[in-house]
């Protein structure tokens, strides 16, 4: 038996039918056809589906997909402000912060929480905030630099 | 990181000024990335999408006695089940494509498994969880068999046979040799003249790429008879090649989309997936994806093969290295995909950075019932170079020297003969030494200071293709027939000179017909005859063969011995003689058989058979 389900998803409103036990991350993908957050594992341990959920970073691949109804959802999708890049986004292309770019999305979402509960973090708040997020390609360092960078620019803007 | 270009140190080899280097740049597929939005396989989205899953061996080593599919085809949500009868080309290995080795590797297993996680049964079905819960309901009858895990174990004449298209254990090189050889010098006229033998074994475990997205196809139907296929592939032309191969068809047929890759590391060019979603694609009419879950990657994905190096070398009291000996195996696991290769680039990697006079390695390609390993990031050079840096630091401690000064006494010159019979170019190991030593406050002598790379070539020979040295027979490299027995079986044929940057082992190692036309020289000259037919695998005795040809003389028996140098270690871990024996200089012993005559009538030797006298290369001690 579906469930029927409405939520908000990066601004717009979203409804979808979900399985029972369906995952958030299926259901952002299959079924609302928002291909940013990736399947790395399933299983909580990469940190490519992470979304924020009102405000907070979250795994999607172990969200229930019901869980999310009336609430908003926002991922690396919905960042930019139509052509205008989000900070983040900004900093990660000059910074070389993403190779395969598969990580990326959801270091940006990651990120994103922090900076919006958190505008001046340190190098180590940024390396806690990122500490779900696997990258096998660029390294840790550069996607660090990049959230302090993208940091310093929100500050000075 | 500050990056630092020392074109003073490195040759100037284009006049282009490199302006790219310690300055950022955006790459160009970055926007994507950022967004979110860069295609990758499975960022397309199809109605009735199908999922596939494997049934999988849960045994290192067995015999399939029988499969029982028929309730998971009864079950819901199921839509077909493919088994080997499906496949149209089921058995191939990836080098195929290249007249690389023989085709060894089953797309689904039919009589039996030999790692754990080979595929038995692909299950196509409406969702992941109903594939899945399908794959439970399959019952498979397994008779277990002995397995090997250690390389080393699987060379010895009682060790179970993994890969039936190999029943030595070993890849068959120019489907003749056992292993891949380098001979440079004497080794041991090197040891005997040393005044330290340092040896050590070095072990590198198997790694696995892990990239972030994991491996897999999607194959759907187009609508002019074609089939698209959106992969993670790493090599799209090999998984085009080798999708075309197995299913026979025109891959003209074959539509592949790729190219954005969720990391790869190698790990992605083993080609398994396409083959199975457009398989089902055509069996289905539908799309169908098969991507691995994270287990799956992690059990199934080929790692980076396993390498154990043992090295043996002569130095000289001032820190002269004399001589230099390895014996390489790297583990293939059960199937041959690209470690075949790896070998040849680890034998082209020896003996390291290092003019050594004397040279000598034998390198393995040996098949456990481990996952089949893959490409990774240097592979076949990675582990070698490990195992020879350490190596360095023992030495430099067995001779009481500072290890970087061994480095610099023993580094490549400009014009040095390399073990493989080319002068050394555009060296800058000393000067690379020398800049890390002051960058780091470590003292250096001033002798090492002033030690350059610049000798012989000179600056007029960077950036020049060095010269391939030929002796007056066409061969690469000057030849030493003194103390190493008669040459292999070189074939008739004119004796030419050949065109410069022609190896001997361009043509010859890879059982394939020369692709130009002057080459055909030298595939005449190296005695090459197309690759024979797969002989049947000789049946497995039941015990060691009882007596040994005199060419194969254990380590452990008296009278003509293996190299010193091999002999020093205990019987028990000499899997496999490297190299036919020769009299010890002093011990009394008949003297080398003469060179043969050569006879055109004779044929090119065979697989696994032991010609005393004809070969030295053969070592095959195994199983005769
Ligand atoms: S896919 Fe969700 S944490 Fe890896
Ligand atoms: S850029 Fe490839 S995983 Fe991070």
């Amino acid at each position: 038996m579906k469930t029927p389900i409405t939520f908000t998803l990066n601004g717009e409103e979203a409804a979808v039918f979900v399985d029972p036990g369906g995952n958030l991350l299926d259901v952002l993908r299959r079924g609302c056809g928002d291909l940013s957050p990736k399947y790395g594992c399933g299983q909580g341990g990469c940190g490519a589906c992470t979304v924020m959920i009102d405000g907070e970073a979250h795994i999607a691949c172990l969200t229930l997909a019901e869980t999310v109804a009336g609430r908003r959802v926002d991922t690396a999708g919905g960042l930019a402000d139509g052509p205008d890049l989000h900070p983040l986004q900004i900093a990660f292309m000059e910074g070389f912060a993403a190779q395969c770019g598969y990580c990326t999305p959801g270091m940006l979402m990651a990120a994103k929480a922090l900076l919006d509960r958190n505008p001046n973090p340190t190098r180590a708040e940024v390396d806690e905030a990122i500490s779900g997020n696997l990258c096998r390609c660029t390294g840790y360092e550069p996607i660090i630099d990049a959230i302090l960078e993208a940091a310093k620019h929100r500050g000075a803007a | 990181m500050v990056v630092e270009y020392r074109k003073d140190l490195f040759a100037d080899e284009r006049a282009d000024d490199f302006d790219v280097v310690g300055k950022p740049i955006l790459r160009q597929d970055i926007l994507g990335h950022v967004t979110g939005r860069s295609p990758f396989y499975d960022d397309h989205l199809f109605d009735g999408l199908l999922h596939m899953r494997c049934v999988r061996s849960p045994h290192h080593h067995a015999r399939i006695r029988s499969v029982d599919a028929s309730g998971a085809e009864r079950m819901a949500g199921v839509v077909k089940v493919l088994s080997a009868r499906d496949v149209p080309v089921n058995v191939n290995t990836l080098l195929s494509l290249i007249n690389f080795g023989r085709d060894d590797e089953p797309l689904l297993a039919t009589d039996k498994v030999s790692y754990v996680g080979q595929p038995i049964l692909a299950i196509v079905a409406t969702s992941v969880r109903a594939a899945e819960a399908a794959v439970q309901a399959v019952r498979v009858d397994y008779e277990e068999l002995p397995f090997v895990l250690d390389v080393e174990e699987a060379l010895k004449p009682e060790a179970p046979v993994v890969n039936a298209e190999y029943p030595n254990n070993t890849f068959d090189y120019a489907d003749t040799y056992d292993h891949q050889k380098l001979r440079f010098g004497d080794v041991d006229k090197g040891f005997a003249e040393a005044d330290h033998i340092v040896e050590a074994t070095y072990q590198m475990s198997p790694i696995e790429q892990a990239p972030i997205e994991t491996c897999g196809a999607i194959a759907a139907p187009e609508t002019n008879d074609r089939i698209t296929v959106y992969t993670s592939t790493q090599g799209l032309f090999f998984s085009v090649g080798v999708t075309a191969k197995q299913l026979d068809l025109n891959s003209a047929r074959l539509h592949f989309i790729g190219g954005t890759v969720g990391g790869g590391f190698g790990g992605k060019v083993d080609s398994h997936h396409e083959p199975l979603a457009a398989l089902a694609c055509l069996a289905t009419g539908k799309p169908v994806k098969y991507m691995w879950d994270r287990a799956e990657e992690m059990q199934v994905g080929a790692p980076r093969g396993g390498e154990r190096w043992k090295i043996k070398d002569g130095v000289a009291r001032d820190g002269r290295i004399l001589a230099r000996m390895f014996t390489g195996f790297f583990d293939a696991g059960a199937f041959t995909r690209l470690s075949s290769y790896a070998v040849q680039k680890s034998t082209g990697h020896l003996p390291g950075p290092y003019s050594i006079p004397n040279v000598a390695s034998n390198v393995y390609c040996v098949y456990t019932n481990r996952t089949p390993s893959t490409a990774m990031r240097g592979f076949g050079i990675t582990a070698c170079d490990f195992a020879i840096e350490r190596h360095m630091d023992k030495v430099a401690r067995a001779v009481g020297m500072d290890p970087i000064e061994l480095r610099i006494l023993n580094a490549y010159r400009d014009g040095d003969m390399k073990a493989h019979r080319r002068a050394a170019k555009n060296c800058a190991l000393i000067e690379s030494c020398q800049v890390v030593a002051q960058k780091t406050g470590w003292a250096l002598s001033g002798e090492a200071m002033r030690a350059s790379s610049k000798i012989g070539g000179g600056e007029g020979a960077l950036g020049l293709i060095p010269e391939t040295v030929i002796d007056e027979e066409g061969r690469i490299g000057e030849r030493r027939r003194t103390g190493l027995g008669p040459e292999p079986d070189a074939g008739q044929g004119a004796r030419r000179r050949l065109p410069q940057g022609h190896s001997a082992h361009n043509s010859s190692a890879f059982g394939n017909a020369p692709q130009r036309e002057d080459m055909a020289a030298e595939q005449e000259r190296s005695g090459f005859k197309a690759p024979m037919a797969p002989t049947a695998p000789a049946p497995k005795p039941a015990e060691p063969a009882p007596v040994a040809p005199p060419a194969a003389a254990a380590p452990v028996t008296g009278g003509p011995s293996l190299p010193s140098a091999y002999t020093a270690r205990p019987a028990a871990s000499l899997p496999t003689p490297p190299e036919p024996p020769r009299p010890a200089p002093t011990a009394a012993a008949p003297p080398p058989p003469p060179p043969q005559p050569e006879d055109p009538a004779r044929p090119h030797f065979q697989r696994a058979v032991k010609r005393p006298g004809v070969s030295r290369f053969l070592s095959g001690t195994r199983r005769r």
